[in-house]
């Protein structure tokens, strides 16, 4: 039975020495649990696993990196110099999630996505929850991701967080933790594609053998459940747009194929205008209407008149038509809020709020630095914790306590003592391992996972996601800009 | 008190300009102390998109030119009726928290002036300290044009010693925010008797009081708005409730004439 | 489509072209360099002069040295010309058109870039020309090969195809006009060994000296050279074939708007102009004068291309 995060909280308040106990320290296999015979889940696997030569994976292996490198699937990364493109490493050994672990890991995914979309709007309207006294004001309406410019608007069906791509860690058989929750524009979902694509190509006869759930409806299901929210006075079949900050975005290759897979067209800012009071896109043939843009910019670029003024990458007057009910944006611009860190450490009572229910997956237990008695915990625990900072991402700005030297936590402490407000700290919890292909055979490493969830008219989970793998031996960070690879995830057809 | 407004705005572009958008929020709406009888907004060179209301009640029409336009005005025009409320607008009625007024923001950030104008500020007797601290800005801020402009920061207008009405209510707002109030900025008409024909729309401060709501505090003229006064748009600051904001491609430069007449 | 999208196809292809057009004169100067008797850098000055990046080339070198030119036209990022300049814009816009292009073409696309990428980290000496040389044009023949294979015949394809043409006539038009001089009738003795070297070397810079033997089943003539590269719609590097192409090409995309636009008038006016002449009214003209002419007419409708279909605007 897995604690809810107040348990947790007061379990580590009470042990506040102890939290590298047991919980943290023994690491889970997810292909061996803690046994030397396979998992259930991995029986199938295993049995092909056993008959293949250890120099033919290998082999397979290399193909696949060809087979990424051919098709571009890259990412840039802003070095010193001139932007480079890398790959993101690839590892063959799926990752397997039983039939019965995902209804579970499933259910909570919708009963969390549900409530920050039920949040999302009730901050931009009537702020039930911070007049119920469960959030502090201040955290919402003074932060910065907190956009005036959504207060009151309704965007169609409600909606406002279509995708959400929710980061979830385990440490053991049966706990899940949510690690972080990203609903402003969570990418990697082609990978997830991809890379199902690459072992279908690669094994065949595996996929003969085992049965995984497919993952290949996702452009398709993303379609159906944007069009289920065009705006109201759209006639016709709506259209559809992925707008991309451009080819020199890192994940401009992810924009370029999601926009392909749907069918749809890729857009720039410059693409755009404001025809007839919508937004239209130049073509060959002169201005044509978008009914829904499905943004991969950020808020504050998305409209250099409504917000910053600099941006050449957006659409000026794009958030005057969204208000104007013309056009659906999606995610809502202003969803940041709820995935800001500050207010991660609130979600279960904000799950609680919301729905009515106790919430299915934990919360990490999370110490928030503003607050006097738990900043003075913190610092005396800094070697034993991560410390992220509140508006960070990408693994960037963070402290690795176990993993830093005396000079980096003398000086992240320093930082910590004048901005307490703009820190949480974490635990270390062992994120669980799946083993990856090593030249001496298989070796484990630590996984999370970013499931993508799709929100309309209904809730839809594509089976498994994307499985980030930290290559490094011992190294909790699966970033893919620290070095990070990923992993096919299979959800097994029961 | 019957106002009847001409407000016109005139863009000259010094070469054509095939795409621009300009937001405009020069409508005032019915509420407590005025009364809109007529309101009409004429685009001359330049085509509406779309309107709505914005998240402070303000009505915002969105502008296009395109085609290679070399000149667009706007005219406002109509009958307002006001009463004399003594500057209290009432209880906060909108969906924008009272608390995200007392949001800081660029042209508003407190220095060392504004903290020591705030100073006067006192929670038991709230409304006379505001206006202690409305004649202690312009004594130490005279009024006076062409020595600040739209993007002056309320703290250099105080260092300065001058500013015209942007910057008296800047400095208003900034120091009741650094005290805790809420505040805001508002963009409108005031009907002078000997001056009808003016050069500029006029603009206060509005500042939360508990127990009595929005207050307007107009520092250049020493006084609370009356039924001289006609409330337009309003935001955290003079960009935030800005009359008319514009984004142009090309490198034109442009000219701008306003004239305004308020009579009665 | 997006007219992004129909700007970045076009110039997608052109930059195709141009990478191609680039090595191919390298070949033509590597040939020349090896027939010779006595040691000059006259034939690499040639070349640079009709890759058309001779004041460029100025700024960066003195001399006209195989191993200057080479390096120029093959490696160096600040000539747009270059066979790496050409397919890093190359594979740049088919980045930018990503969704309208088929997988094989990006694919071989992406592939050509990281291949010539690798080979050409390093300067190239003369004797590894002809290996690097030989890597670009089967590279080159496989990007071909997956646009003709695998895109769907329709105004993607057409827009690709307009890039393409536009580009390979003016590159023809100016390979003969820097050479027209030896092409104009002369008193002196027609047909000395130097003139056919210089005659093979047009023919060889757009591929056609061995058609050009199939075709007239004679010697080199410069009526027949100026003809065949000028006028015969079978050869596939002539400015008749390209319009011929250009036109067809226009034609798919009006379709598009039923109705004749100003593109497809251009060019049905130039390919009626060609058609209107044959070598020796070309030579009663004024051979440059004439080539002058067409490639201004050239430009001007890649312009009226950019400004129909909303390039840029």
């Amino acid at each position: 039975m897995p604690l809810s995060l107040t348990e947790i909280m007061q379990n580590t308040k009470i042990n506040n020495t102890d939290i590298n106990s047991d919980q943290t320290k023994t690491q889970f296999d997810e292909m061996y649990g803690t046994t030397d015979s396979n998992r259930l889940p991995y029986d199938g696997y295993n049995e092909w696993f056993k008959q293949q030569d250890p120099k033919s994976l290998k082999k397979k292996s290399n193909e696949a990196e060809t087979i990424f490198r051919r098709s571009g699937i890259t990412f840039s990364v802003h070095g010193k110099n001139e932007p480079t493109e890398r790959l993101i490493p690839f590892d063959i050994v799926p990752r397997i999630i039983s039939s019965k672990e995902w209804v579970a890991l499933s259910r909570g995914l919708e009963q969390r996505v549900t409530a920050i979309n039920s949040f999302i709007h009730d901050i931009y309207h009537g702020q039930e929850i911070i007049r119920a006294g469960v959030i502090p004001e201040e955290l919402i309406i003074k932060n910065q991701a907190y956009l005036s410019k959504m207060i009151g608007v309704n965007p169609p069906g409600d909606v406002y967080t279509h995708i959400a791509g929710i980061d979830i860690i385990r440490t053991s058989e049966n706990e899940f933790f949510v690690l972080e929750d990203n609903v402003r524009t969570p990418s990697g979902v082609s990978y997830m594609l991809e890379n199902r694509e690459t072992m279908m190509q690669m094994f065949p006869e595996l996929f003969a053998s085992v049965r995984v759930r497919s993952v290949s409806d996702y452009p398709k299901n993303l379609c159906r459940s944007l069009n289920a929210v065009a705006p109201p006075g759209c006639q016709g079949a709506p259209t559809i747009a992925v707008l991309t900050p451009g080819i020199y975005n890192s994940a401009y290759f992810e924009h370029a194929f999601l926009a392909d897979h749907m069918g749809v067209e890729l857009v720039e800012g410059s693409d755009l205008r404001v025809v007839n009071g919508k937004i239209a896109m130049r073509t060959i043939l002169g201005f044509q209407t978008i009914d829904i843009l499905y943004r991969r910019l950020d808020d504050d670029y998305l409209d250099p008149l409504n917000f910053n003024p600099d941006s050449m990458l957006g659409v000026p007057g794009l958030m005057d038509v969204y208000k104007a009910g013309n056009i659906t944006i999606a995610n809502a611009p202003g969803t940041g809020i709820a995935d800001d860190k500050a207010i991660y450490s609130y979600m279960p009572e904000i799950v609680e709020f919301y729905t009515g229910t106790r919430p299915l997956l934990n919360n990490v237990p999370t110490y928030r630095c503003s607050e006097t008695d738990t900043l003075a915990f913190v610092l005396d625990n800094l070697s034993d914790l991560v410390v992220k900072e509140v508006h960070g991402s990408g693994g960037y700005g963070m402290l690795v306590g176990p993993a830093a030297s005396k000079r980096e936590l003398s000086e992240f402490s320093k930082k910590l003592v004048n901005k307490p407000e703009n820190y949480i700290a974490q635990p270390t919890l062992a994120l669980s391992t799946v083993p990856i292909l090593v030249k001496s055979g298989l070796a484990p490493r630590h996984v999370d996972l970013r499931p993508f969830v799709l929100m309309s008219d209904k809730i839809e989970i594509t089976p498994g996601g994307l499985t980030r793998v930290a290559l490094k031996e011992n190294s909790l960070v699966v970033n893919s800009s620290q070095g990070g690879g990923t992993k096919d995830t299979w959800v097994l057809n029961e | 008190m019957l106002l009847n407004v001409t407000h016109c705005t005139n863009y000259k572009f010094t070469a054509p300009v095939h795409y621009a958008l300009q937001q405009v929020k020069l409508t005032p709406a019915t509420r407590f102390g005025q009364r809109v009888i007529s309101w009409n907004v004429e685009i001359n060179g330049g085509r509406k998109e779309l309107s709505y209301i914005d998240e402070y009640n303000n009505k915002v029409d969105l502008l296009s030119i395109t085609n290679n336009t070399s000149n667009i005005s706007i005219k406002c025009s109509g009958e307002i009726e006001t009463t004399d409320t003594n500057g209290i607008i009432g209880l906060h009625d909108e969906l924008v928290p009272l608390v995200f007024f007392t949001r800081t923001t660029e042209l508003t950030t407190p220095g060392s002036m504004i903290r020591n104008f705030s100073k006067v500020i006192t929670r038991d007797n709230s409304l006379r300290s505001f206006y202690e601290l409305s004649a202690a800005i312009i004594d130490a801020v005279k009024y006076k044009t062409d020595t600040t402009n739209v993007l002056t920061r309320a703290e250099d207008a105080a260092q300065s010693g001058s500013g015209v009405c942007q910057d008296h209510a800047h400095i208003m707002i900034a120091a009741a925010r650094y005290a805790g109030f809420p505040a805001r900025y508002v963009n409108g008409y005031l009907y002078i008797q000997d001056k009808k024909e003016q050069s500029a729309s006029h603009a206060w401060a509005e500042i939360y009081l508990d127990a009595i709501g929005w207050v307007g505090f107009d520092v250049s003229n020493g006084i609370s708005p009356n039924d001289l006064y006609i409330r337009v748009a309003v935001g955290l600051d003079a960009h935030d409730a800005a009359p008319i904001k514009g984004i142009r491609y090309g490198d034109q430069d442009e000219s701008l004439l306003v004239s305004v007449i308020v009579e009665q | 489509m997006l007219a992004k999208t129909a700007n970045g196809l076009y110039w997608m292809s052109r930059y195709i072209e141009r990478s191609e057009n680039t090595a191919r004169l390298l070949e033509t100067g590597l040939r020349m360099a090896l027939t010779r008797i006595e040691p000059s850098h006259d034939e690499w000055k040639s070349v640079v002069e009709t890759a058309g990046v001779e004041s460029a080339y100025i700024q960066m070198h003195e001399e006209y040295s195989a191993q200057n030119v080479i390096d120029f036209l093959l490696r160096d990022k600040s000539n747009p010309s270059s066979v790496m300049s050409a397919i890093d814009s190359a594979r740049m816009n088919a980045r930018l058109v990503r969704t309208a292009i088929t997988r094989d073409v990006w694919e071989s696309i992406n592939e050509s870039w990281l291949k010539l990428k690798d080979v050409l980290k390093r300067p190239v000496s003369d004797s590894q020309l002809p290996t690097i040389l030989g890597i670009i044009r089967q590279q080159s023949a496989l990007i071909r090969g997956s646009l003709h294979g695998t895109m769907l015949r329709n105004e993607t394809y057409s827009f690709s195809r307009l890039g393409t043409f536009i580009e390979r006539a003016d590159n023809t038009a100016r390979i003969i006009d820097v050479k027209y001089y030896v092409l104009l009738p002369s008193d002196s003795y027609i047909g000395s060994s130097l003139d056919n070297v210089q005659w093979e070397s047009i023919l060889r810079s757009v591929s056609a000296h061995r058609s050009y033997r199939w075709f007239y089943k004679a010697d080199y003539i410069p009526t027949n050279i100026a003809e065949f590269l000028i006028l015969n719609k079978s050869m596939p590097r002539s400015l008749a074939f390209c319009y011929d192409k250009l036109n067809e090409n226009l034609n798919v995309i009006g379709r598009l708007h039923n109705d004749q636009n100003i593109c497809q008038e251009h060019s049905c006016r130039i390919l009626k102009m060609l058609d209107s002449h044959d070598a020796t009214s070309i030579f009663t003209t004024g051979l440059h004068e004439f080539l002058t002419n067409f490639i201004d007419e050239n430009i001007n409708l890649g312009t009226k291309i950019s400004e129909q279909y909303r390039f840029y605007q």
